[in-house]
């Protein structure tokens, strides 16, 4: 059973859900407070999977995720890469997100590039909603083909059920160059987007989620651990019995990285 | 050497970057009555910095902490005017600036220098001048109470500081005072204490042979108010009914005497009502109550292992005057109520609901002088709420809103929070010798008189006099110490506190009031970490600073904890003992003492007294009779009232799915916008069973309380029901928003409500396992008027449901199957929607029937435990046309109706709607044998609703607009 690694901090609080996700996943799941991982980075060597949860993390003082990465930047990036060297699977949702972009864990250096040694400066921001409002909601998302995330390849999710939950006021995603924006796509890094219909904060193109060149690390604002059962599902009691036959689609992605890892991810 | 400079930045979006929050302050302009408007507004935040540091240093900040390098701009100092008109908004000295303490701790993270910071904001205006702007800044981005605002860039010297306290021991001269001295003193020190406490205080330290020092009346006046001791309801009360149009039979009923005059004396009024039908239910085989009335909240089984408790507070008079961080803290303290039940549950779930004037009554004109617009107090706490709740990781599953213009100057804010725990975690004691122990936020000189100040009525100069009274919330200090206090509980050792509470109103003085009741403490007051210097001992005691609890630990376990507390960065203090020889609170301030009361006075030492109440029944006026509207035109008007409108707008706002546990969310059906009847969500991650959270409010039947508060407690069971909860296992709450009960006739509509409560939870075998009361609801106008509010009883309740998989929402599943309306419906409009838009001729409120009710609500929960049924909906605001046409708007599917006219708008209590495939219709109708329930109609595969014999058609997107629009702001 591979491990897993949940990082927590002060205003995390997705923390249980995320938890629960890798434990249903078959993964052996456990949750370290930031202060412990800044003390001895090493820690995090020891992990197959890596899960940065949502949450407020620090009140999202400044702006969302600004100060949990300004804490991170110097003493956890480097253990961050080097998990990442290893084939270890993180996952980031919404805060988590927003941290991994300020952090520069994303979009990461350019396919066949290095990691740098020290945390770079962000190129992309996910900045206020258009609407400068948090909003709770489910939105109907796609899964790009030629995606190189190994959350989100291979998904075949029928459309009634190609759905995930947001919770956010800072999802809009920017990129910080027409051509950078260009390079995520052309490379496979787009993980998952809000259909053009559905799009819930004005993010360039639709973008929900993007994951680095080694297809590792996924960053994505929309929840996949809120919808681990079906009962999840926003308008469950009017799904077909034949929709309901596979699993939950947020499932179907943290089983595909535990699988991953245990098959690929050495300690 | 430090020096003292304080350093300015400004951050702005990047040119050709958006300016989402600028544009949204705009857009709130844009909906004021202003000379000119802005046609643009750029916003900046701004952050003041004094320290040591050089411009190298804050330019690493500006790009590493400050500033998003994508997206941001930074300026150092203060850019050139942008528009016509600046406005800036910095928090007053003293106000809680919570993103000012992270910055601090990231700073020093950074550059290993210690600074402080504060936080404010700054807007440039196009298109409108000074003047106006600063219209603007008062009507939609500052409060003064707890804001400055100023027309320039705010950039001074050095922060201001404040000096040291030296120690003086305020004695008050009490015995030499006669009785309007007594009172008037009461009055000016805040006290809000009345001439027989007064003298009973006095008549104390009589026979103590001195004055009392100002802390010991202080904490009497906490100890004693009506928030803390909640007297009213525990008084002796002498009942009248005036008139018999609609009398309660007293006799019989436990702690009631009926006199030989016809009045009716109660010994104490919610001991008799309230919790007596609670314990006559539990000594009749109810034996899931875990805890009632006892703790910071009711606690019920869950299953086995886990208890699930629920706990509903208000908190309207700060929410009066400062909107945002009146309705925060009040959710705040809520939640802490929760960590502070048992040994801490670990909150999961938070209700809201809201009383306020209606949005579009109201103009510069007619608001009353001290009162702020309805539109922006609701704005306000719902942004209080979604900040304090989203921030903590509270799913906020449940609410509603009503409106009615006599909550103008005092609206009410009620905030609910569940918590599931280890059942074997459900109550604590202190031992003697244990430490006091305060984990939490620092103290300050905010929130002091919180609790007598929400005991006095609200007068248009209030937030002046008050405005210490009121508080901005600090949630992350709030959620690491929860996540402290769990990992102390969940110790490998064991838990590592014997006993735990929150310091809400009253602050120390109330919370190690309570737990060393039966021990004594001794406090060193000095311990306190305080937020600035200069705080008396007696500050210090009383201060409602927020985000802090109390623990009882054992020595042993004092290095343990304060590990955990390291590690979550959360700060620990050791304030004394508990325990004393004589049973007494001895405060001392670095070794001085400066108050000593014993607890059996405090607590007991209250006068007893007797109020009076009487009743006579009075319909309240309602407008002549109007032009009567088609039924099509009343349907649209109706769906459009404000109370029935769609709450998108709010709930929306409300993270009501973080933890991962939603079932059954506020909107449901086929693009989830239906209105739910209630929430489910799963306690624990990986069971079946559910917990259902509703809500019930009949305040349209205020004219009698008795009947409203049946009434109420009825809609709460269907609203449960309807969802899937089982009948059989659901506990309820009360919570009273009265006017002022010392006048006999609002006291007596207070006990009629009170009887009411009795005999609802005994019929529907629902106990009562916590409440809360505020009993001084009205508003004193300058010009001399009282506008109380119309008598409010909130009942909110949680029931189980067995199996998740069976829940039930009320959106139209399917064309084709058959629609079923459950339940009498009376031949009244009493009461409902329909009357007070457009008049009624019978103003007869409609009656529960207390036999039938819990059978209907039995028979729809067999209904739902046996798949038969597609989709439930209560009848209940609006009437069953409404009912229809929201579950035809969340389904996006059509019907048409054979209904008779007097059914429509009548709000008759009890009924539920119900959309049965025609495969099952005949395994209902066996089911519902020996209940009223009539065939309606059908769903139809097309996108209007209809009522064929009547003519009348409605599109789906007419009614979905017109229940959209009201409240989509």
């Amino acid at each position: 059973m591979p491990n897993a690694l949940i990082i927590t901090t002060a205003g995390i609080n997705c923390d249980r859900e995320v938890v629960h996700a890798f434990t249903l996943a078959g993964a052996d799941v456990k949750s370290l407070h930031l202060n412990q991982l800044l003390d001895d980075p090493s820690i995090v060597d020891q992990f197959q999977l890596i899960g940065l949860p949502g949450g407020f993390s620090y009140g999202d003082a400044i702006a969302a995720g600004r100060i949990m990465a300004a804490l991170m930047r110097q003493r956890l990036y480097p253990a961050l890469v080097r998990a990442v060297s290893r084939g270890v699977p993180i996952i980031a949702p919404c805060n988590g997100f927003q941290i991994a972009a300020q952090i520069g864990l994303l979009p990461g250096p350019a396919p066949g590039q290095p990691w740098p040694e020290q945390a770079p400066k962000p190129t992309i921001a996910l900045a206020q909603n258009a609407s400068a409002r948090f909003v709770d909601r489910w939105c109907d998302v796609e899964f790009p083909n030629q995606t190189k995330c190994i959350w989100t390849d291979d998904l075949e999710i029928p459309q009634q059920t190609s759905v995930l939950p947001i919770a956010h006021g800072e999802g809009r995603f920017i990129a910080e160059t027409p051509e950078l924006l260009k390079q995520l796509q052309d490379n496979g890094q787009i993980a998952v987007r809000y259909t053009i219909a559905d799009n819930p904060n004005g993010s360039q193109d639709n973008i929900a989620g993007i994951c680095d060149a080694s297809g590792l690390v996924l960053g994505l604002m929309p929840h996949p651990e809120r919808y681990t059962r079906w009962t999840h599902h926003p308008r469950w009691g009017r799904l077909d019995a034949s929709a309901k036959v596979e699993q939950p689609l947020g499932l179907k992605m943290y089983k595909k990285a535990v699988a991953y890892a245990s098959e690929v991810v050495a300690v | 050497m430090t020096t003292n400079t304080v350093f300015r930045v400004e951050v702005r979006p990047k040119a050709g970057q958006a300016d989402p929050i600028g544009e949204a302050a705009r857009q709130r302009a844009m909906s004021l009555d202003l000379p000119s408007k802005p046609t643009k507004i750029d916003s900046a935040a701004i952050y003041l910095i004094q320290g040591n540091i050089d411009q190298q240093q804050l330019e690493m900040l500006a790009d590493q902490l400050l500033a998003d390098v994508v997206i941001d701009s930074a300026t150092f100092g203060s850019a050139e005017l942008i528009g016509e008109s600046l406005i800036e908004v910095h928090p007053l000295p003293g106000v809680m600036d919570p993103d000012a303490e992270v910055i601090e701790l990231a700073i020093r993270s950074i550059l290993g220098v210690d600074v402080q910071v504060r936080t404010g904001k700054r807007y440039d205006m196009h298109g409108i001048d000074s003047q106006t702007a600063q219209l603007v800044a008062r009507s939609c981005l500052a409060n003064p109470v707890v804001h400055a605002i100023h027309n320039q860039p705010y950039h001074p010297q050095a922060f201001p500081k404040t000096s040291p306290y030296e120690l003086r021991v305020v004695s008050v001269p009490l015995l030499e005072m006669g009785d309007k001295a007594l009172t008037s003193f009461s009055r000016e020190a805040h006290l809000f204490l009345s001439l027989e406490e007064m003298q009973e205080i006095q008549a104390h330290y009589k026979k103590l042979g001195r004055d009392p020092h100002d802390i010991e009346l202080e904490t009497l006046a906490q100890t004693w108010s009506e928030h803390c001791v909640h007297k009213t309801l525990k008084a002796t009360i002498r009942y009248c009914e005036d008139d018999s149009s609609a009398p309660i039979d007293m006799s019989n009923r436990p702690g009631h005497v009926v006199n030989d005059d016809g009045s009716v004396t109660i010994n104490n009024l919610l001991k008799s009502t309230i919790a007596a039908a609670t314990k006559e239910l539990m000594a009749d085989g109810i034996d899931w109550c875990l805890s009632v009335f006892v703790d910071n909240a009711g606690i019920i089984a869950f299953d086995d292992e886990t208890a699930v408790c629920f706990k509903v507070e208000t908190h309207n008079h700060p929410s009066a005057i400062e909107p945002y961080g009146g309705a925060a803290t009040g959710i705040g303290g809520c939640i802490r109520d929760i960590i502070g039940t048992g040994l801490a549950a670990k909150p999961i779930a938070a209700t809201d609901v809201f009383c306020v004037g209606y949005p579009d009554h109201f103009t510069a004109e007619n608001l009353p002088t001290g009162c702020l617009h309805p539109k922006r107090i609701l704005t306000e706490i719902v942004s209080g709420v979604r900040d304090y709740g989203n921030r903590m990781g509270i799913p906020t599953i449940d609410g509603a809103v009503w409106f009615d213009n006599d909550y103008v100057g005092n609206p009410l804010v009620y905030c609910g929070c569940v918590g599931v725990m280890p059942r074997d975690k459900v109550t604590g004691d202190p031992n003697p010798g244990d430490r006091i122990i305060a984990l939490g936020g620092r103290t300050g000189r905010d929130g002091i008189h919180g609790a007598t100040f929400s005991s006095s009525e609200l007068t248009d100069v209030h937030a002046d006099e008050f405005s210490h009274a009121v508080q901005i919330g600090n949630p992350v200090t709030e959620k690491k110490m929860l996540d402290a206090i769990l990992q102390a509980r969940d110790h490998e050792d064991g838990c590592l506190f014997t006993s735990i509470t929150d310091c809400g109103a009253g602050g120390f003085s109330s919370a190690v009031g309570e737990m060393g009741e039966q021990l004594g403490a001794q406090v060193n007051l000095e311990q306190a970490p305080l937020k600035y210097d200069g705080l008396s001992p007696t500050e210090i005691w009383i201060s409602e600073a927020q985000e802090r609890m109390v623990l009882a630990v054992e020595q042993d376990n004092i290095e343990k904890l304060q590990a955990i507390c390291d590690l979550h960065d959360v700060q620990m203090c050791d304030l004394g003992e508990f325990g004393t020889v004589d049973r007494e609170l001895i405060l001392l301030y670095e070794g001085t003492e400066v108050g000593r009361l014993s607890m059996a006075f405090l607590h007991d030492g209250l006068p007893k007294t007797t109020r009076q109440a009487t009743w006579s029944y009075s319909v309240s006026p309602t407008s002549v009779s109007k032009t009567k509207p088609s039924i099509t035109e009343a349907l649209l008007k109706l769906i459009a009232h404000p109370n029935i409108a769609s709450k998108h707008w709010i709930i929306r706002q409300y993270d009501h799915e973080v933890q991962g546990s939603s079932v059954v969310t506020p909107l449901v059906g086929a693009n989830s916008d239906g209105p739910s009847d209630a929430s489910v969500i799963v306690p624990v991650l990986n069971s079946t069973r559910g917990l259902a959270i509703g809500n019930g409010l009949a305040t349209g039947l205020r004219d009698d309380p008795y009947q409203m508060a049946i009434a109420a407690v009825d809609e709460c069971v269907r609203n449960l029901v309807c969802v899937g909860a089982d009948p059989k296992r659901i506990a309820i709450l009360d919570n009273f928003c009265w006017p002022s009960c010392d006048n006999p006739a609002e006291l007596g509509g207070l006990v009629r409500a009170a009887e009411g409560c009795y005999d609802a939870a005994k019929a529907y075998r629902t106990p009562f396992i916590s409440g809360k009361d505020s009993l001084n609801n009205q508003f004193a106008t300058d010009d001399g008027k009282t506008i109380k509010i119309p008598p409010t009883l909130l009942i909110s309740g949680m029931g189980i449901v067995p199996d998740i998989n069976k829940c039930v929402t009320m959106d139209i599943k399917s064309a084709g199957s058959i629609l079923i309306i459950v339940g009498e419906t009376q031949d009244t409009l009493g009461g409902s929607h329909y009357a007070r838009m457009f008049g009624c001729d019978d103003q007869s409120v409609p009656i529960v029937d207390l036999k039938a009710g819990p059978r209907y609500a039995n028979a729809i929960h067999s209904l739902i435990n046996n798949c038969l049924v597609d989709s439930v909906h209560d009848c209940s605001d609006g009437g069953l046309l409404v009912a229809i046409a929201e579950m035809c708007i969340a389904g996006r599917i059509g019907a048409s109706l054979e209904c008779s006219e007097t059914s429509l708008f009548s709000e008759s209590p009890s009924r539920y709607v119900l959309e049965v495939s025609s495969s099952n219709i005949d395994a209902v109708k066996t089911t519902l044998a020996d209940m009223p329930f009539v065939i309606i109609g059908e769903t139809r595969n097309e996108q209007t609703l209809r009522i064929d014999d009547k003519e009348c058609v409605w599109t789906l997107e007419s009614l979905s607009a017109a229940w959209r629009g009201t409240l989509d702001w």
